[in-house]
């Protein structure tokens, strides 16, 4: 049923054009870059009701920032299977003989990659520039946040992909969908200071765990425990990338 | 192995209640070189999409090197080769890199695979440009390309889907001689469509022209050809026609006359070998012919003859129904 082959050349196929389009890393890291630097640096001395004095702003704005890095990076990568289907690309891989899975799996591998270097880079910059990190394996926990959150929203472009037929409709997902997701996370702001109903919202958002788990394993400071976070990581991450393998396997490729 | 690569029986696809292939049956052998022709709009990349296992048709049966297109999908996948209409190519990545993803795909093992992609670079003549990536090169390498990459896998059918669709004269040339050498030299099957008369003259064994989702006619170019009657000779003359015209008309491979003052057009079969007998048939009765035209029947003819219009016209209004297709086809998902 998996296709191993296959799988590997999709994520090399996804690997070349990360590496060649240096033009687009340096774009998808300034956003983030800018929103903690500005962000950072604009609310540097408020005290925030929910962010613990001794944390400060900025430690708690960084596991946001690479939250939103991962959110864009990995939807923009499940749609990404529009430009393959403009550029007929899309054909060839579904006239090949590999089971739909491989395909969807090679996808995500790929994807995920992609939005894993871009998080790291970005956790990497925070650190030179004063982040502290709570201890070794903090990285490695947050790196288990980082490739859930890129699943499950890679399976959420996988799902928009299978429904659109071109990138016309890219603007309303960025605006209506890609947003909310960003902005009821709490990965700005802690989601205490919400009215009730809207933090009823935020926790159906699955990057509300992503950054609150991320927070939990490189700050030591979080809403949930990180098991919660990490549980529901799973079942969110498991949810998306079925959905979206179904949703890609019914979808004509012409 | 049977006898046929594809079998086709009433297969028809229906997108929102517009039928897009109606109904339509055929056989094709193998090693065969078969056509579609017909405008743009007739049903022909539908028809090889549900045949490529790309969409499902909606009623009908189809069989591809003998599995059933609508169960065995993948041993289908694995026994053709598809060079799609519009270029199906990633241009971030080389030519030879866009050989090996496919290779993959394929699970041809590393050893064969660089044999095999050196061969078919050989074969279109890109070797020297397999490590320039795709976006730099032009329409008609593209498309040599596409057709290197159809043949690595080995398919025993080849679709090919308008292959020299906006390429010159010369590159298309090329094209056609590769197509012709694969089928007649390396024994691929292969289906192609065109809406080049021309094309399908010069490539095909059997043509099926294709009309609004319809078969209007299929046979060999040649026989398709005769059924108009054969070619038309038009002579211009001086002198005493009347008595020339009783004279042609007594000629038993004359099929046709039709005279204007002093012009005949006559249809008769193999025309050029009988233009030096009709000159000489002229002078005996003290008849000069001051010129001689001879019109072979070309399959734009035969399209205008089943159809009643020409693919030209076809395709002015063809245009609009495209539009009316997409409207239904994508319309709800928009």
């Amino acid at each position: 049923m998996i296709n191993k082959t296959a799988v590997y050349v999709l994520w090399v196929r996804e690997m070349k054009r990360f590496w060649r389009a240096k033009s687009r890393i340096v774009g998808a890291l300034a956003m983030p870059l800018f929103f903690l630097a500005f962000l950072g640096l604009g609310f540097r001395r408020m005290a925030i009701p929910g962010v613990a004095g001794d944390v400060g702003y900025i430690r708690f704005l960084v596991p946001g920032i690479i939250g939103m890095s991962i959110l864009f990076s990995s939807t923009f990568g499940g749609l990404s299977v529009l430009w393959d289907r403009e550029f007929g690309f899309l054909k060839e891989i579904m006239v090949a003989p590999v089971s739909r899975v491989s395909i969807v799996l090679g996808r995500i591998a790929g994807g995920a990659t992609t939005a894993l270097i871009q998080a790291v880079l970005i956790l990497g910059i925070s650190y030179i520039m004063g982040f502290k990190i709570l201890n070794v394996s903090s990285i490695f926990l947050a790196i288990v946040f980082m490739i859930l959150i890129a699943v499950t929203f890679l399976g959420l472009g996988l799902i928009f992909a299978s429904k659109m037929r071109d990138m016309q409709g890219f603007s309303i997902v960025m605006n209506f969908v890609i947003f909310p997701l960003f902005f009821l996370s709490g990965a700005l702001y802690p989601l205490e200071n919400f009215p009730v109903w809207l933090r009823y919202i935020s926790k159906l958002d699955p990057l509300t765990y992503g950054v609150d788990g991320l927070r939990a394993a490189l700050i030591g400071v979080s809403s949930f425990s990180i098991f919660s976070n990490f549980i529901f990581m799973v079942i969110f991450s498991s949810v998306m990338i079925l959905l979206g393998a179904y949703f890609f396997e019914k979808s004509e490729s012409v | 192995m049977s006898n046929y690569a594809i079998q086709v029986k009433n297969l028809t696809k229906v997108f929102n209640g517009f039928t897009a292939v109606d109904q339509i049956s055929f056989t094709v052998k193998t090693g065969e070189l078969f056509g579609l022709l017909g405008p743009n709009g007739a049903g022909k990349t539908t028809t090889i999409n549900m045949l490529s296992t790309l969409l499902k048709a909606t009623s009908g049966y189809g069989d591809v090197s003998g599995y059933d297109i609508s169960r065995n999908k993948d041993n289908i996948r694995r026994s053709i080769g598809v060079v799609f209409q519009e270029p199906a190519l990633d241009i971030k990545l080389t030519g030879k890199e866009n050989l090996e993803f496919h290779a993959m795909m394929y699970g041809i093992e590393k050893e064969e695979r660089k044999k095999r992609i050196k061969e078919v670079l050989e074969l279109v003549e890109l070797t020297e440009k397999e490590k320039v990536l795709v976006e730099k090169y032009s329409g008609g390498m593209k498309r040599r390309l596409e057709i290197a990459r159809g043949l690595i896998h080995e398919p025993n059918v080849l679709f090919l889907d308008e292959p020299t669709l906006g390429l010159d004269a010369q590159t298309r040339r090329h094209i056609w001689d590769y197509i012709k050498r694969l089928n007649k030299e390396g024994g691929v099957t292969i289906i192609l469509t065109t809406h080049y008369m021309e094309e399908a003259d010069f490539l095909c064994d059997r043509i099926a022209i294709m009309d609004r989702g319809k078969f209007v006619a299929m046979d060999s170019p040649g026989r398709l050809k005769d059924i108009l009657g054969g070619d038309v000779v038009f002579l211009e003359i001086e002198g005493n026609a009347d008595a020339l015209v009783n004279r042609i008309n007594s000629l038993a491979w004359i099929k046709n006359i039709t005279r204007h003052d002093e012009n005949l057009s006559l249809t008769m079969e193999r025309g050029e070998r009988r233009i030096p007998e009709l000159i000489n048939v002229a002078r005996e009765n003290g008849v000069n012919v001051t010129c001689v035209h001879l019109r072979k029947p070309s399959l734009e003819d035969v399209f205008l003859h089943f159809t009643g219009r020409t693919i030209r016209e076809e395709e002015a209004s063809q245009a609009e129904r495209n539009r009316e297709i997409l409207r239904r086809r994508f319309g709800r998902r928009r």
